[in-house]
């Protein structure tokens, strides 16, 4: 089995990553500056010209890009190519505003494929797997990118795409699926069913999984595993970059290593701008300098995280970005503090609850109030009324140390939190209702 | 002893209809019922005619179901019956976490449904009292 798909790239020297890094980058500034009149005006409004930007050190000096200029210059606006070169289309969709659309040449429908391929390798897939992606497919990036990524290694690729979770079951044990692409919460949706229509782990031949597309905690990877006899990697992306496959986790489950050849990271203060320094927690910034179509610079992508350029165990050298911890939109400030989301699904985890949680806040009399509510199992099931107010009172506890600030919870029916297909909706802020 | 079924409800109309629906599609009796109840949920405990397979019925359906062994016991459907069953446990501390009636009772017999923390002191007290514990069977319960 190979360890990886292509070494020379994944561990190069980091000199060597550097100086391929700024030769790409410099030559796709030169482009866009051409061709794309949005990136022309941002940088001559700063006085910047190509020639400005050399290295991956002048990086810096270049302006922003985030959500909102997409959807001012929807849908072809930073197409940096005419569309008789684009071949393929995708959008996001828009769950929290207007939707927005990328476009993809051959040649980055090619990269993206090796990005994927790279990231299957990581998980220990080759040409001898059944890789069953769970994705939908369409417009959204997550079907096709690990799709084209498992054809490009040669394994064998069922497309099922997302939803009817039983014939998921049917196909996952009769086509003796061999690795899992999914959202993490559809893995866990596909487990919990799986063990409700009465199968069990030795049905399945299930021995890895790739999750993404939303964030999730190691305690929920833990479970993952346990409940399918799995190892689980995260894989992470996004449609404005280009999909999964951005970074992607290696077998020491150590962060994840962004393909740098075509992706340079960065961690800037989310509310000064300020690039960070490797180690500190910050906003993951991304750029592409190889794409074709919508190479799009200085993205901010609203994901918190750290980033660490030493050598990894697995001997990528490749730098790591940790699971995003949460993101600056997802962030809740409560009563002055900041919640994430994550936070609150490692302590539900850990006390033995299901990763099905929705946070409710709301304002009451002008004080912020926070709802935990998360779905009841068997397991957790008592059937005295104060067994169960104590395991209320016990998560509570539990949650006002980790937070700090105090959170009721409320202990729902199973399948009462709708469980997505696609990106599981965990926060309903109330208070902006009130705005 | 009896098999209870318990049954985790939130607090919402039409909960309890839509398990009774269940049972009854799946030819299951309800021989008693109670339910405790906070703000937020309930908890609704049953005697049925077959609590494990009404367990894996409900279960089918994703409901949140337990099985627990209760004590039923036979007392004097006179007035007093109760209170001096009541009594006695309070007296030998014996602490009881639910109790609930049977719907329906033999001539002269009413029916009382325990769970309570000491079972064995339970049973010992019910004996040297000459009360009777009426089984599962005995009900027509499986």
């Amino acid at each position: 089995m190979a360890r990886y798909y292509q070494p020379e790239i994944e561990t190069a020297p980091r000199e060597a990553i550097r100086a391929l890094q700024g030769q790409r980058l410099a030559a796709t500034v030169r482009r866009v500056y051409d061709r794309v009149p949005f990136y022309r005006n941002r940088m001559q409004a700063l006085g910047l010209t190509p020639e400005d930007v050399r290295t991956v050190d002048d990086l810096h000096k270049l302006p922003f890009s985030c959500k909102q200029d997409l959807r001012d210059t929807y849908p072809y606006g930073l197409f940096a190519v005419p569309l008789r070169d684009v071949v393929r289309l995708h959008a996001s969709s828009g769950t929290t505003g207007k939707q927005i659309v990328t476009g993809y040449t051959k040649r980055d429908l090619d990269l993206w494929a090796d990005c994927c391929a790279r990231a299957l390798t990581a998980a220990g897939c080759d040409e001898t797997d059944v890789v069953h992606v769970s994705y939908g497919y369409g417009l959204f990036t997550g079907g096709l990118g690990a799709d084209a990524g498992a054809i490009r290694l040669g394994a064998t690729t069922v497309p099922v795409s997302s939803g009817n979770t039983q014939r998921q079951i049917t196909i996952l044990r009769d086509f003796g699926s061999t690795i899992l692409c999914c959202t993490p919460s559809y893995a866990l949706h596909l487990a919990e069913t799986l063990y409700a229509s009465g199968c069990t782990r030795d049905d399945i031949s299930l021995k890895a999984g790739l999750f993404g597309a939303e964030p999730w905690t190691n305690q929920m990877r833990r479970q993952l595993e346990e409940l399918l006899g799995i190892r689980a990697y995260d894989i992470y992306g996004l449609t404005e970059i280009i999909g999964p496959g951005v970074a992607f986790e290696c077998s020491e489950q150590a962060g994840m290593h962004v393909n740098e050849d075509h992706f340079i990271v960065e961690v800037i203060d989310p509310d000064t701008g300020e690039v960070l320094p490797e180690g500190q927690q910050g906003e993951l910034v991304f750029s592409c300098i190889t794409k074709e179509a919508f190479p799009i610079l200085r993205y901010r992508t609203r994901d918190i995280g750290t980033i660490s350029h030493g050598t990894c165990a697995c001997g990528r050298t490749l730098t790591r970005m940790s699971k995003p911890r949460g993101r600056t939109d997802d962030m809740l400030i409560i009563r002055g503090v900041n919640v994430f989301p994550s936070q609150i699904e490692t302590v539900l985890l850990e006390q033995g609850y299901t990763a099905n949680y929705r946070i409710v806040v709301d304002r009451e009399n002008n004080f912020d109030s926070i709802e935990v509510q998360v779905e009841i199992s068997n397991e957790i099931f008592s059937d005295t009324v104060r067994g169960l107010t104590e395991k209320e009172k016990a998560l509570e506890e539990a949650l006002k140390s980790l937070l700090g600030v105090a959170a009721r919870v409320r202990l729902l029916e199973p399948n009462t939190i709708a469980c997505s297909t696609g990106k599981a909706v965990r926060v309903v802020d109330r208070r902006r209702l009130l705005d | 002893m009896a098999e209870q079924l318990s049954v985790f409800l939130q607090n919402e109309s039409g909960k309890i209809a839509s398990v009774a629906s269940l049972l009854a599609a799946g030819g299951i009796d309800i021989r008693a019922l109670s339910i405790a109840d906070t703000k937020d949920f309930g908890v609704l405990r049953m005697l049925v005619s077959d609590a494990r397979r009404a367990q894996t019925l409900l279960r089918e359906a994703h409901c949140i179901v337990s099985v627990t062994e209760v004590t039923v016991v036979a007392v004097p459907d006179a007035p007093g019956g109760l209170a001096r069953l009541l009594t006695l446990l309070s007296e030998a501390q014996v602490n009881i976490e639910y109790m609930y009636s049977l719907i329906g009772h033999a001539a002269g017999r009413a029916y009382m449904v325990f769970r309570v923390s000491e079972e064995t002191k339970l049973l010992a007290l019910l004996r040297e009292n000459g009360l009777s514990v009426v089984s599962g069977e005995e009900l027509g319960l499986r």
